[in-house]
């Protein structure tokens, strides 16, 4: 056996390709994300505020974009980002004090920042479009 | 399509092209080939099939998933039943440790159905037929479900998982109240399966340096140790960008636990005391 040690580097087992996708793991994933994309939210509010600096034309190319379907769409994900960054930001606020690690209060606490982060989104909206009437 | 619930065990494996493609950001190396069809001997009763992941260093093909068409009559209940099955009774080269076949050893974990588990103590029934047996997510495969467990093993050394003390050796033992052992609770049990390592994707990504929930749940079973007398040492060990803090609290580790344990507690512990010892 003096070819016993192998020629090649030893295979790596499947990791993200095989794993089962858990709540545990696609809320981090999804607060990682929200966080990326309220970066780009940042980014969008300073063009916003800017057009209203710049006058009514730019405002209104800027307000026309906004209020077409894309607009509304990337305007409806934006704010869902927006919530479920900070329920999932609570949420760690708490694992940081060490509490709610139990696997129960774990999926509890996951369920409990999808379904209200949704719930807030819809009482946001709710609310601007009562208020934009 | 994601695991809903705390106590939920998943019962089919994912689609091969979702969410992600099998061998998607694999090395050539690593990529799984198509293997081939073991059926179920004849006059087999009830049949259900096992993907199985099988790598032979021995030869120079690539890692492979066979299947193996298991009798379930004629096989015990457990998945390490139907692998010793197929090993008695189809093909004798496929490799995987087992031992003590009651969850105590923690040799027998493996990827099963996309969660790692311990063979022996999960039941056949929980899964649907094909279930997909792969070795520990992330590790360097010796053969088939054998992994190479050295790297994992030398991040557990370098915790120094033995009680340090200063103090000079009393004549008996040195003793402990029943509350002060009972701080060790949930933390002594771990049998070093490494179920949660292998399924913890930071430490997918920083393997190298991040030294995963397995040994930091070790770590903190010796800082909260009441004998223990290198506290500070070991927290001067632990407190560094990657080592420790490369936790992003994704909590698959207590979710894969088959021991019911709680790495992500243990860690977030740990993380709650350089804290109070900075202030």
């Amino acid at each position: 056996m003096a070819s016993s040690t192998p020629q090649r580097m030893r295979p790596l087992s499947p990791h993200i390709q095989i794993y089962r996708p858990q709540l545990t793991s696609v809320l981090s994933i999804a607060n990682r994300i929200t966080g990326v994309v309220l970066s780009f939210c940042a980014v969008a509010l300073v063009v916003w505020l800017i057009s209203v600096a710049a006058g009514p034309k730019a405002y209104s190319t800027i307000h026309g974009f906004i209020r077409s379907w894309f607009g509304q769409i990337l305007l409806l994900g934006c704010t869902y980002s927006f919530f479920l960054h900070l329920c999932g930001g609570i949420r760690h606020l708490a694992w940081d004090a060490v509490y709610g690690f139990e696997l129960r209060a774990i999926y509890t606490s996951g369920w409990t920042v999808v379904v209200t982060s949704a719930a807030l989104t819809l009482i946001t909206w709710t609310a601007c479009m009562r208020f934009a009437r | 399509m994601i695991i809903r619930s705390a106590d939920e065990v998943p019962r089919t494996t994912l689609l091969k092209r979702f969410p992600i493609p099998r061998n998607l950001g694999v090395s050539p190396g690593s990529r799984i080939a198509k293997g081939r069809r073991w059926p179920a001997p004849v006059g087999a009763g009830r049949v259900k099939a096992f993907e199985v992941y099988r790598y032979d260093a021995d030869s120079e093909a690539n890692p492979r998933l066979d299947t193996f068409e298991v009798d379930l009559d004629d096989c015990g209940p457990m998945v390490l039943d139907a692998l010793i099955w197929i090993k008695n009774k189809v093909d004798s080269t496929l490799t995987f440790r087992r031992s003590c076949r009651e969850g105590i050893c923690g040799s027998c974990a493996m990827n099963i159905n996309g969660t790692n588990w311990l063979a022996c103590t999960r039941f056949i029934s929980d899964l649907a037929s094909p279930a997909t047996i792969y070795p520990l997510a992330n590790m360097r495969i010796i053969k088939d479900l054998v992994p190479d467990l050295t790297h994992v093993f030398a991040q557990y050394s370098l915790i120094e998982p033995w009680l340090r003390t200063k103090t000079p050796e009393p004549e008996k033992e040195r003793l402990q109240s029943p509350e002060e052992r009972r701080t060790l609770d949930g933390y002594y049990e771990c049998i070093l399966c490494f179920c949660c390592t292998s399924g913890c994707p930071s430490h997918w990504w920083n393997a190298d340096r991040f030294l995963g929930p397995a040994v930091l749940l070790q770590a903190w079973r010796w800082l909260a140790d009441s004998r223990d007398e290198a506290t500070g040492e070991r927290l001067d060990n632990l407190e560094d960008p990657y080592r420790l803090y490369r936790c992003h609290t994704i909590l698959n580790c207590t979710r894969t636990c088959p021991k019911g344990l709680n790495p992500g507690k243990a860690i977030a512990n740990i993380k709650k005391m350089l804290i109070e010892r900075r202030t």
